[in-house]
């Protein structure tokens, strides 16, 4: 395929995935809108008066960007695995397969379209979350690049999952059990500094806990962690698990017999 | 002379099971052919076409496409290829336009250019007004002729056809292969066919190639193939029932029902003179037709000396 050909193969499989995600809007789009709005109200309202500062921050303020954070990083990932595994479900992955387009473009517009789907869930919740807290970022460059590469890290985690299963209990199974503690624990409602020492250390293995803490420093400027540490291992991160998910479809893991 | 449309050369698959289900097998579709590639089920077919589609991975061989070896450059040759698939591969939920346009953008083509060619597709193919609907909501037939005008999007020169009319009614049937017949006479569209319907293959097919476990045991032209044909039975409507099958002079004959008899006609037999005995019988015989298609009583007759041959053969594998 010539370039020309390439990006229009790319932006006619990201347009349908987000033609996909928009088509259920109540099932993609307005559940993490309320989620958060619960979260605003129970969390940063009602319990966040009476807790106080976070790092010298107002408890709302503090849990807003974790928050966004979750929600980018959940349906980044469930985008991206629901989709490619339907795909493989109803056999419609054999309209990619014969089709000439290069294996890295099929993941690229599948992890594109899981971005488009996190980040445009991220907008809603940063919407929603303005009419809570007062909304400036301190850094913007480095939240732009924060949550653009966290929602490519876990659409690509997203597709290597839909490689894998084999039913649909499979793609649900990593983000109750896997990314949902992960996520919590990631210091969303937290600094860690609140923990005891051993706990801080567990703390450092997670690595969820880098992606808020960075994307908190963007917004709040405050951050538990270095920041180009983090920034630098999450690339490496998108790099080897990009080339992971590359070789599963050039060996046809999952899809071919 | 023009290269094949398809070239296969000592293509096998063994399965991670550990099951054979190609043999090496050699094939050559020539261009602008209408050929027909039967066996029964589980006889490789499919499995031939997944490779060729890249849906199935070979474990060794070489399949070119006009030429092009898909181990170089797969892209090219897929650029050739159109494929309508034995089951349903298309998401349910999409509407039936997007579908093929989604096709179309998969081979790099534009949606300005994709347009008028899905619509015309739609036309020729009677989904024009199912267009803007959910694909889920059209029936089986309308299904298959939309993954007709899906395989057709990019104008290839070969398109495989896995069993596409299986559960299709007579008529839709029927306008499907003067679809088919017309893309392969007035564009020139090579177009392999696998089928139950062996009339349909002895209508539309000029050449042939049978499997059998995993090998090809015939491949030659659909004339020739029926000059091969040693019996053909027919079966015999009789004006009044009797109560034996007649006495009838070097021809094979059965009773089915009271007024109902098979006739078995071998090579060089004629028809005259077993209706002559039958007429000196006093049996009256008021309707006849052949028991199955020609080719279906090739195939089958075929089918059945390689399944022989096959058992024997591990007949004697077995260690006493």
């Amino acid at each position: 395929m010539n370039p020309r050909q390439i990006l229009v193969a790319l932006w006619t499989l990201v347009f349908k995935e987000i033609r996909r995600f928009t088509r259920i809007w109540p099932q993609t789009l307005l559940p993490p809108s309320i989620t958060m709005t619960m979260y605003f109200i129970i969390f940063g309202n009602l319990i966040g008066s009476r807790i106080g500062e976070m790092d010298g921050i107002s408890y709302m303020a503090y849990i807003v960007p974790g928050l966004i954070m979750m929600s980018v990083i959940t349906n980044s990932y469930s985008n991206v695995a629901s989709s490619f595994f339907s795909n493989k479900f109803q056999r419609s992955v054999e309209e990619f397969m014969v089709s000439p387009m290069p294996d890295w473009v099929i993941l690229s517009g599948f992890v594109l379209g899981g971005m488009a789907r996190g980040l445009g869930v991220g907008l809603i919740v940063t919407v929603v979350a303005s009419f809570f807290t007062d909304m400036t970022i301190h850094h913007p460059l480095v939240t732009l690049s924060v949550v653009l590469m966290t929602s490519a890290l876990f659409a690509i985690g997203g597709f290597i999952n839909a490689l894998l299963a084999n039913k649909f209990d499979d793609i649900s199974i990593v983000p109750i059990f896997v990314l949902t503690p992960l996520t919590y624990l990631g210091g969303v409602f937290y600094s860690i500094d609140m923990l005891p020492q051993f706990w801080q250390h567990v703390s450092m293995a997670n690595p969820i806990l880098y992606m808020v803490n960075v994307f908190r420093y963007g917004i709040l400027g405050v951050s538990d962690i270095p920041v180009s540490g983090a920034l630098v291992a999450v690339a490496a991160f998108i790099v080897g698990f990009f080339l992971l998910a590359l070789w599963m479809l050039k060996r046809g893991k999952g899809i071919r017999s | 002379m023009a290269e094949p449309a398809l070239s296969i050369r000592g293509l096998t698959k063994v399965y991670d099971n550990g099951f054979t289900a190609l043999k090496g097998i050699d094939l050559d579709v020539p261009q602008g052919d209408f050929f027909a590639l039967l066996g029964p089920n589980g006889a490789g077919k499919s499995t031939t076409l997944g490779v060729v589609c890249s849906l199935v991975q070979k474990t060794a061989g070489k399949v070119s496409i006009y030429g092009t070896d898909i181990d170089k450059d797969f892209a090219k040759a897929k650029y050739n290829l159109g494929v309508v698939p034995q089951e349903f591969n298309f998401s349910q939920f999409e509407k039936v336009e997007d579908i093929i346009h989604a096709q179309a953008g998969y081979y790099g083509m534009p949606l300005r250019e994709a347009k008028p060619r899905c619509n015309q597709l739609l036309k020729d193919l009677g989904l024009w007004d199912k267009r803007n609907g959910p694909a889920r909501m059209l029936s089986g037939g309308m299904k298959r002729r939309l993954m007709i005008a899906r395989a057709l999007i990019h104008r290839p020169r070969l398109l495989i056809l896995d069993e596409p009319t299986a559960g299709v009614d007579i008529e839709l049937r029927r306008s499907m292969w003067e679809y088919m017949k017309r893309i392969n006479q007035e564009e020139g569209t090579t177009i392999i066919l696998t089928t139950h319907y062996l009339e349909e293959a002895e209508s539309l097919c000029r050449n042939i190639a049978i499997i059998n476990h995993g090998e090809i045991v015939k491949n030659t032209t659909v004339r020739q193939l029926l000059t091969e044909l040693d019996t053909e039975t027919f079966i015999l409507d009789l004006a009044a029932p009797v109560e034996k099958p007649p006495r009838i002079d070097g021809f094979e004959v059965e009773q089915t029902e009271g007024a109902q008899l098979t006739l078995a006609v071998k090579k060089g037999q004629r028809l005259n003179d077993a209706f002559e005995q039958f007429s000196a019988h006093g049996i009256n015989v008021v309707s006849m037709r052949n028991r199955a298609n020609r080719l279906e009583e090739m195939f089958v007759s075929m089918v059945d000396d390689d399944n022989a041959k096959a058992r024997e053969t591990s007949k004697a594998e077995v260690p006493s």
